[in-house]
């Protein structure tokens, strides 16, 4: 059919393209139909796996937070007990506030650390230097290593005798803590290693940076404006476009650290590292409490959404927009 | 001036001019550059260390000499061969790659270049699920894929990769989007429909940024951990990140044999670092693409 008819001159376009979309579906479809029924076919798999894989266990595990369900009796309802029991501050009951704490903790300093490091970085590596993209390529090596295979380094790093880290602060006479083994230097040891990984961001401020149009800063030159206010009136304004998609993606992704903790800390000492997704891991696949974890989770994606959306709602007052990019979509 | 002004400034806001601030800029990113190779440095010198000189203190800064034995040891240490190992790594890896590569070019496709009803509401509502977290449906995952009897079985980790994912449907569409409309026409008259469109002109000129989806996706699943943690649990099945992890608790080591572990941990690093290499500027690219957009 269509496929050896070629389009001569002497025929209207019009009919010879009826004439094989009649063959097609067996009906007449117009242009844009047929676009339409191609386009859905084309989406079509990812709307199945949105139901299987994405929507449906979604409804699922709001059910099943409502239930006392383990991976060997059926689930019972049993209404909002499970979420009640989570808000309880008792510790042996529920280290929901515990684990909340320290995830916020690693959060929260950890991501606003790394973009400000990273962004330096950038800024250093958007110069005129000598081996720049060898110099660009050091400093995001980190972020490229498996994360089991980073954790087990810095297990060995943080060691108390014979770690590299201690050996280090006492050539400079410092004693160093136990690191991972103390209360209190745990959770700063996670970000500590967290910030090699600094190079991640790294690269996405150095794609803002080159973005910014140079005519801005020719102009602000002559203008007479120095190092520090082009810096503070262009600089942090082109690039605020970046540091939003940086700090959206980064808290999402640090709000849902596991392996580190599983392989470094088990959550330990004393909980101080137990993070609220490897908190969740334990109940769910280590107890088989399947109906609290699932309760656990909702809470969660409350939690990380709550932040998504302030986030989005802030940025129109620190984001700004170049018109015209900003209406390419 | 103007030339003057170009050349001096491409593109920084700031710039090190005198003798003083270009020294002091070279000693911070030297040191930085120092600093963040040392653990690289660390994990390969454990690796080669006599076993004696891995835990001292103070520490050994160097090997004394260099055992390579260090390797085939740690390879057959454990009850199952660290090839088992890597060769269950690149199955899963080169299938989920294969998978995630062909399913979101094709969603991602329409959203590009194919006019819909219905089109903005869904490209939302896939962007919207890069938000949720996937704790929320790990849980109800496990319980049907134990269901259909999955577990420890490559399927939980595979067959979702098949439909599409959100963060390369954007990063694709986002590409797609760039490839010139007069395409589209020319192949049109020459009779292309929207089927071989997408074959024929979109897919190949797309070569870079599906690319960069198969980087991210085989390294993504090379890398991934917790999700072989929780479907598998039989050792002959562990890919490389569980293996390694294996060597932490694993029977038949009663002391942390570190030097195994570095080993291994090299030879798990090492083909993302080949990879990262003969990909470097699609990779780069990649990431400029999805950064940009913000």
């Amino acid at each position: 059919m269509g496929v050896t008819e070629p389009v001569r001159a002497g025929i209207p376009r019009r009919a010879g393209q009826e004439a094989r979309r009649g063959g097609f579906a067996g009906r007449r479809l117009t242009l844009l139909q047929q676009e339409e029924l191609v386009s859905w076919l084309f989406v079509l798999p990812w709307i199945f796996g949105f139901v299987a894989f994405i929507a449906g266990p979604m409804l699922y595990s709001l059910y099943l937070s409502l239930t006392e369900a383990s991976m060997l009796r059926p689930p019972v309802y049993v209404g909002l007990l499970n979420y009640r029991n989570l808000f309880s501050f008792d510790e042996v009951t529920s280290l929901f506030w515990k684990t909340l704490y320290n995830t916020s903790y690693y959060v929260f300093i950890s991501v606003p650390l790394g973009i400000v490091v990273g962004f330096a970085i950038a800024l250093m590596l958007n110069q005129d230097v000598v081996g720049r993209g060898v110099w660009r390529t050091i400093y995001y090596l980190p972020s490229i290593i498996p994360g089991v295979a980073v954790s087990l380094l810095w297990i060995l790093i943080f060691n108390k005798e014979f770690g590299v880290l201690n050996n280090v602060l006492a050539v400079v006479g410092i004693e160093g803590p136990a690191w991972l083994y103390e209360e209190r230097w745990a959770k700063p040891a996670l970000i500590i290693m967290s910030l090699w990984g600094a190079g991640g961001p790294m690269l996405i401020f150095l794609a803002g940076l080159q973005g910014i149009p140079t005519e801005l800063f020719d102009a602000a030159k002559v203008d007479g404006a120095g190092l520090w206010p082009r810096f503070r009136h262009i600089t942090i304004p082109m690039v605020s476009p970046t540091i939003f998609f940086v700090l959206i993606t980064g808290i999402i992704g640090s709000f849902q650290v596991f392996t580190n903790t599983y392989v470094m800390t088990q959550g330990g000492p004393n909980n101080s590292t137990m993070m609220y997704v490897l908190y969740l891991f334990n109940l769910a696949f280590q107890q088989f409490r399947m109906g609290y974890a699932s309760a656990l989770a909702w809470i969660y994606f409350i939690i990380i959404m709550f932040f998504t959306v302030l986030i989005f709602r802030s940025s129109a007052a620190w984001v700004y927009y170049e018109a015209g990019i900003a209406g390419g979509e | 001036m103007a030339s003057v002004s170009v050349a001096a400034s491409r593109r920084t806001s700031w710039k090190a001019t005198t003798l003083v601030g270009k020294a002091v800029l070279y000693l911070i990113i030297i040191t930085g550059a120092v600093v963040i190779m040392f653990p690289f440095y660390w994990m390969v010198t454990t690796s080669l260390k006599p076993p004696d000189e891995v835990v001292t203190y103070p520490i050994k800064w160097a090997p004394s000499r260099l055992v390579w034995a260090n390797y085939p040891r740690a390879i057959t240490s454990l009850p199952v061969s660290v090839l088992v190992f890597l060769k269950n790594s690149i199955v899963l890896s080169t299938l989920v790659m294969v998978g995630t590569v062909i399913s979101s070019a094709v969603v991602a496709y329409p959203f590009a270049r194919l006019r819909f009803r219905g089109r903005r509401p869904l490209f939302f509502l896939i962007l919207a699920t890069m938000m949720i977290p996937g704790q929320v449906t790990m849980i109800p995952l496990f319980i049907i894929f134990s269901k259909l009897r999955w577990v420890n079985t490559f399927l939980p980790l595979i067959v979702p990769a098949y439909f599409g994912e959100a963060y390369y449907i954007f990063l694709l569409r986002q590409f797609f989007a760039t490839i010139p409309r007069e395409m589209d026409d020319a192949a049109k008259i020459d009779g292309c429909g929207p089927f071989g469109l997408f074959f024929r002109i979109i897919a190949p000129l797309a070569r870079p940024a599906l690319g960069v989806t198969a980087i991210f996706s085989f390294s993504g699943m090379w890398n991934a951990f917790m999700g072989p943690l929780i479907y598998l649990n039989k050792m002959e099945k562990f890919p490389l990140a569980l293996g390694l992890r294996a060597f932490q608790a694993g029977p038949g080591s009663r002391a942390i044999r570190w030097e195994s572990m570095m080993a291994v941990s090299v030879l798990m690093t090492v083909p993302v670092l080949v990879l990262f290499f003969i990909a470097q500027r699609s990779y780069i690219q990649g990431i400029v693409i999805t950064g940009v957009k913000g």
